[in-house]
């Protein structure tokens, strides 16, 4: 258990860590790869909690996915660094207002779980003994948690359509193949013999 | 369970332990001897001509997101596929409307023409 205790202080130090110079890195490109550490180092406590699941769906969907994409947005785009440094001290107040308010609804959620929210806690699954994480929750979420799983279906979905309305633009007439057309084109209409005469030229 | 995940763990030490070790001895054994030119970023000889960040065609970003929707629909299917003896018709059926929502998905932005890349 001791083994269990220092690895999970040393995960949980690393998270911190590197979720501290996500935010303060001076390069975006840095403060992502952070990101990926403090989203590994997640991963790693989850397990030590027992949500083996979970662990594995972070470092496949966030390491794997979203974390991929901000890399990739961030080295892209077109970010002036100093003109975003700039607002620190104008954003300072609001920021730490922000954060303050947060830390109060941690602390009220932590400190006063009985009230209002005893329905879920109680609603709550025990995980089986001789189970697996995996199983444990595929025996309840589709069944027992239909609703809940069906809206996390249309929230994907109106993710999809979100995304194809925000970005995709209509690119006026643009060239593309099409291969039945391509097929279907007889002789006469591609090729054209003429008898060109000597010193005159096709007029 | 957490003993499962030993191997990891003493893999994840000694990855950590080489990479320090190599980097440790690049800098004990080789010769450092940096000066501005041999620092500077080299461009076939030239100076860099621009900065490497610009404006890239939001299109890119489109396909990103579609990726993680379709990589989420995927990490619902992993305990749909373990537990399915045990949840039956009832879980059988919830997953096919689940996936149904999602086809509508992928027939909008098919006929969209999202994933068309002219």
């Amino acid at each position: 258990m001791t083994v269990a205790l220092f690895v999970f202080y040393l995960l949980a130090g690393v998270c911190i860590a590197a979720a501290v110079m996500v935010v303060s890195a001076r390069n975006p490109v840095h403060s992502v790869l952070f990101l990926i550490l403090a989203f590994f180092n997640a991963a790693g406590m989850f397990v030590l909690a027992g949500a083996e699941f979970l662990a594995m769906v972070l470092v496949v969907v966030y390491v794997g996915a979203v974390a991929v994409l901000f890399l990739f947005v961030v080295m892209m785009l077109d970010i002036d660094l100093t003109a975003m440094r700039e607002g620190f001290l104008k954003f300072l107040p609001v920021g730490a207002l922000i954060g303050l308010v947060l830390l109060v609804e941690l602390f009220l959620v932590f400190g006063t779980l009985s009230v209002g929210t005893a329905a879920p806690i109680a609603a709550a699954v025990p995980v089986p003994e001789g189970m697996s994480n995996t199983e444990a929750l595929g025996g309840v979420l589709y069944t027992e948690y239909f609703f809940a799983f069906q809206l996390a279906g249309i929230i994907l979905l109106v993710a999809i359509i979100g995304a194809i309305t925000l970005t995709l633009r209509d690119r006026g007439p643009v060239k593309r193949q099409d291969i039945g057309r391509q097929v279907h084109r007889e002789r006469p209409a591609a090729v054209q013999l003429r008898k060109v005469d000597s010193g005159k030229g096709i007029g | 369970m957490l003993e499962d995940y030993l191997p990891i763990l003493i893999f994840l030490a000694l990855a950590i332990g080489l990479a320090v070790v190599i980097m440790l001895a690049t800098l004990v054994v080789a010769r450092q001897n940096p000066d501005s030119d041999k620092l500077s970023a080299y461009e076939c000889g030239f100076e860099a001509f621009e900065d490497t960040r610009r404006k890239f065609d939001v299109r890119f970003y489109l396909v990103a997101i579609l990726f993680i929707i379709f990589d989420l629909e995927v990490a619902f299917l992993f305990p749909w596929a373990v537990a399915l003896g045990d949840i039956g018709l009832a879980g059988f059926w919830s997953m096919m409307l689940f996936l149904g929502i999602l086809t509508v998905g992928f027939i909008y932005e098919w006929k969209k023409g999202a994933l068309e890349w002219e």
